[in-house]
């Protein structure tokens, strides 16, 4: 099925916010982890 | 041109929604509010939370409150389809289907638990997915339609951010502040809907919503709006009164307590051709009144003058 220009141009909108949205989750939880790693991060054995 | 109409009746519905009528969905107005409320609670309450998991924690209340508002929306379609303020909203203009509003919220209810429990803490991810789910299943799927008393129970899912707030920073979910707090806004809010649903009663009568002065009328609404209003200011004195704040709250608890009560006895005795713009004043400064105290339970904090 063929979609118009503008449900193209919508589906193109809502598909780069859900990709923001999930790249800003993979920041949040990454920073989150070294916060709570904090300086044991260079404490840990070798 | 049958085969035309044939071909465009078999179509499915393709989503014309755009990333603004998703953000719509999350009531960003109220949601302010609640974050405020909790940003102002997190600040007040006593320990060292890192920065990033505080503001961690206020995106997950966001979220979580965004998710409640967007899941109200979904099952209160009908009625925000009949009424003049919400009429625009995404699901009944069209924007947004209900299936769409239905997981959208349903995936950001779950996802601010889940990453409040595993980023910040388990007691604080347990309130708010008590608070989300007492603002679905209890207010809009329960109360809303059935009782008077829906906005006063349900109001209870608004006040808990701060008790949710004061858990992600100390882990404690009992402590006296942070439930004086949540009394706070629970007796603030039938005042500050009752004043906006004087304004608007032939909207909720069209929908057939069981609010206050629909049910009672206006003088029995305004004696309501007046007493609780008497009970709000007495219950914000009641943390200095404990010496769980500061000056600041005090003095901003009393000046701008003196303010809501006088702005509710304008009502009270206002006559009916006055009644609208009087219970309009008092919704703003309801609004304001919530903003000015737990500005001033920051303010306390930050200058050292809580005694926390």
């Amino acid at each position: 099925m063929a979609l118009t220009p503008e449900e193209e141009r919508k589906r193109k909108q809502r598909n780069w916010a859900i990709a923001g949205v999930l790249l800003a989750f993979v920041v949040l939880v990454f920073v989150v982890t070294i916060v709570k790693l904090g300086g044991n991060v260079a404490n840990r054995p070798l | 041109m049958s085969d035309a109409s044939t071909t465009l009746e078999a179509r499915p519905r393709i989503s014309l929604a755009g990333p603004a009528d998703f953000v719509a969905l999350l009531k960003p107005r109220v949601m302010s509010l609640v974050v405020f409320t909790a940003a102002a609670t997190m600040i007040a309450a006593p320990g060292s939370l890192h920065p990033v998991l505080a503001l961690t924690a206020l995106l997950c209340i966001a979220v979580g409150a965004g998710a409640a508002g967007a899941l109200n929306q979904w099952f209160d379609a009908d009625i925000d389809a009949i009424m003049t303020r919400t009429r625009n909203r995404p699901v009944p203009s069209g924007k947004v289907s209900p299936q769409e509003a239905l997981e959208f919220g349903a995936t950001l209810a779950g996802f601010s638990v889940f990453a409040m429990a595993f980023l910040v803490g388990y007691v604080p991810a347990a309130l708010l997915a008590s608070t989300i789910a007492f603002y679905i299943f209890i207010y809009t799927m329960w109360l809303k339609r059935r009782t008077v008393q829906n906005i006063v129970i349900g109001g209870a899912a608004g006040a808990l951010p701060p008790v949710i707030a004061w858990a992600a920073a100390t882990g404690d979910a009992f402590a006296a502040l942070p439930w004086l707090l949540f009394l706070i806004i629970f007796l603030w809010t039938p005042p500050h809907f009752w004043a906006l649903a004087l304004a608007g009663s032939d909207d909720y009568a069209r929908a057939k919503v069981p609010m206050l002065p629909v049910v009672k009328g206006s003088r029995a609404t305004r004696v309501q709006i007046l007493l609780y209003s008497v009970a709000l200011v007495a219950a914000a004195l009641a943390p200095f009164a404990l010496n769980l704040v500061g000056p600041v709250f005090a003095v901003t608890a009393a000046v701008a307590g003196v303010g809501f009560i006088g702005l509710a006895a304008v009502l009270y005795f206002s006559v009916e051709t006055k009644e609208r713009a009087s219970a309009l004043r008092l919704f703003a400064y309801s609004i304001f009144y919530l903003f000015a105290l737990f500005t001033a339970l920051a303010v306390d904090k930050l200058i050292g003058f809580a005694p926390l």
